[in-house]
């Protein structure tokens, strides 16, 4: 008995690995083959962009601003408040910045995506897409992707932007510490391989969040209950996918930039 | 119109080397668990109108989504417009697809688009010019009575409004098999018969071929009994001891195929289920 619940839970999880990668895989496709749905793309890229702006903006600052707080605690002990700047910046460019604007944009557009894809299966309006000679992984999966790949990577840039000053307003501000200082330990010990890492990462944040959310949302059964299971799932695995994917890329950076 | 008699056998209405517009042969599917369909054969002429009966959860849905592609059978073969669409990859299909109308049970309209955006859906993805799908749009509207919702959109319509509009959006392409799933479930009896007047008016006007699922005998039998009238506006019973020759009937039980025929046949079969489902 139990044998056999362990059989199919297995197969179950292969079954959605293997269901995730072909549709990940064909939405990747429909990047580079027409017809590519530009209306749809920026229509989505407005509501993911700029919909979560303050959220990432407010994220990002508020986190430059206890990275700078904690810190500069702990780098008193050794008399080396200076390198708070350097020490925020990179935190923020490297590791902070791409992965909770990853999150918090899961949290916004995964469930969101989920919901709205999820609501259109259980009152067949996928199937009424398809009915009317629409693929609807072209239509809606690829744009979203899109979208959410090239959004991200912009709202990564301002997360970083907002925490480097968070970081300042905090140094000046409450530790009474000198701002140039600070801004100068921030950029002179920047190197290309820590901003390449941090802008690669939202690349594969972005593709997870939207394929993810697509996924989940476009296998939405049982109705309204369903729906929100759906939402509960693309959240909570992409969250957990975003910070693997992020330990994965570290890896691989660590050992060609070491 | 042509007509028969109910009381003797009617004639086949297509042309005896006119080719199927789509063919069932010993179709099989199940989901996780026993058949939902089992072993299911039949087929749809040019010009005819066959209804689907069967009580709810026998898989009258499941059969009409296999038709276009939307499922794929376990076992046997699926041809549309004489083209096997069992193991046709997605891609192919869509165009096939195309040529077929499908009207869903809740209607199925996009709820953030406009009735305009809506009935001309397929019409806006090939490209049209917006003065053609007004037009089109604007003429399909009208053939279900609803002009007046051009620009509104799906949340203000009520039960009724929306499946006339889904028949609109299924129309406008000029579809060469027509699809309906449950039309006039849970509508009152007025509403329901002004969704079966649009569905006789599209059979006697456009003659286009169709499969309407339905487990309200009095709507298949209306269809069947009546025909539209141009010059009237509105469906007219046929004299009395007549029905329509293009409208045959199907009925499942548990996922068989239990008749195949004529409304005559229907009313004299033998079979415990079809009498008990009649009575």
């Amino acid at each position: 008995m139990a044998i056999n619940s362990i059989d199919r839970t297995a197969k179950q999880i292969v079954l959605t690995v293997q269901d995730y990668s072909l549709l990940a895989w064909n939405a990747f496709l429909n990047l580079f083959r027409p017809p590519i749905y530009w209306p749809e793309f920026l229509i989505q890229s407005d509501v993911i962009g700029f919909g979560s702006l303050s959220i990432v903006v407010l994220s990002g600052f508020f986190t430059g601003c206890v990275l700078a707080l904690q810190s500069a605690a702990t780098l008193a002990q050794f008399g080396a408040t200076a390198v708070t700047g350097r020490f925020v910046s990179m935190s923020m460019i490297r590791e902070l910045g791409p992965v909770l604007t990853g999150i918090m944009v899961s949290g916004r557009n995964a469930s969101s995506i989920a919901s709205e894809l999820g609501s259109m299966v259980v009152t067949e309006q996928i199937d009424a897409m398809r009915a009317l000679g629409v693929d609807p992984i072209r239509k809606l999966v690829t744009p979203r992707i899109f979208a959410c790949i090239s959004m991200l990577f912009f709202l990564t840039i301002l997360a970083d932007a907002f925490g480097i000053l968070g970081g300042a307003t905090v140094t000046v501000f409450l530790n009474h510490q000198n701002g140039t200082q600070y801004f100068s330990m921030a950029w002179e010990y920047l190197r290309f391989p820590d901003i390449l890492q941090g802008l690669v990462k939202p690349l594969f944040f972005g593709y997870i969040v939207a394929s993810i959310g697509c996924f989940y949302g476009l296998r939405t059964t049982g109705g309204t209950q369903g729906v929100g299971r759906s939402t509960i799932s693309a959240v909570v695995n992409s969250s957990v996918l975003i910070i693997f994917v992020d330990f994965l890329i570290s890896q691989i950076m660590v050992f060609f930039f070491r | 119109m042509d007509t028969s008699s109910a009381a003797a056998p009617p004639t086949p209405a297509p042309a005896p080397d006119a080719s199927p517009v789509a063919v069932f042969r010993n179709v099989s599917i199940a989901f996780d668990g026993p058949p939902v369909l089992e072993d299911i054969s039949f087929s749809v002429a040019p010009r005819e109108t066959r209804i689907l009966l069967g009580p709810a959860g026998v898989g009258k849905s499941v059969l009409l989504k296999l038709i276009n592609g939307l499922l794929r059978p376990d076992k046997g073969s699926i041809l549309l417009f004489g083209e096997e669409i069992s193991h046709m990859p997605e891609e192919q299909i869509f165009s096939l697809r195309a040529r077929t109308g499908m009207v869903f049970q809740e209607g199925a309209l996009f709820d953030s688009l406009t009735i305009r955006d809506n009935v001309a859906y397929q019409l806006i993805q090939e490209g049209a010019g917006d003065e053609e799908i007004d037009a089109r749009v604007r003429e399909a509207l009208r053939f279900v009575d609803l002009e007046e919702t051009f620009g509104m959109y799906p949340s203000s319509l009520s039960g009724g409004m929306k499946r006339r509009v889904a028949i609109a959006r299924a129309l406008i392409h000029q579809p060469e098999l027509i699809l309906y799933d449950s039309p006039t479930g849970g509508l009152d009896p007025v509403t329901s018969y002004n969704i079966i007047e649009l569905i006789a008016k599209e059979r006697d006007v456009y003659r286009v071929p169709s499969l309407l699922v339905t487990h309200r005998l009095q709507d298949a039998f209306a269809l069947c009994t009546h025909r539209f009238d141009p010059e009237l506006g509105r469906m007219a019973p046929l004299p009395e001891g007549q029905c329509d020759p293009h409208t045959t009937f199907l009925m499942l039980e548990e996922g068989r195929l239990i008749f195949d025929g004529t409304l005559h046949g229907l009313l004299h079969s033998d079979n415990a289920f079809v009498r008990e489902f009649l009575e």
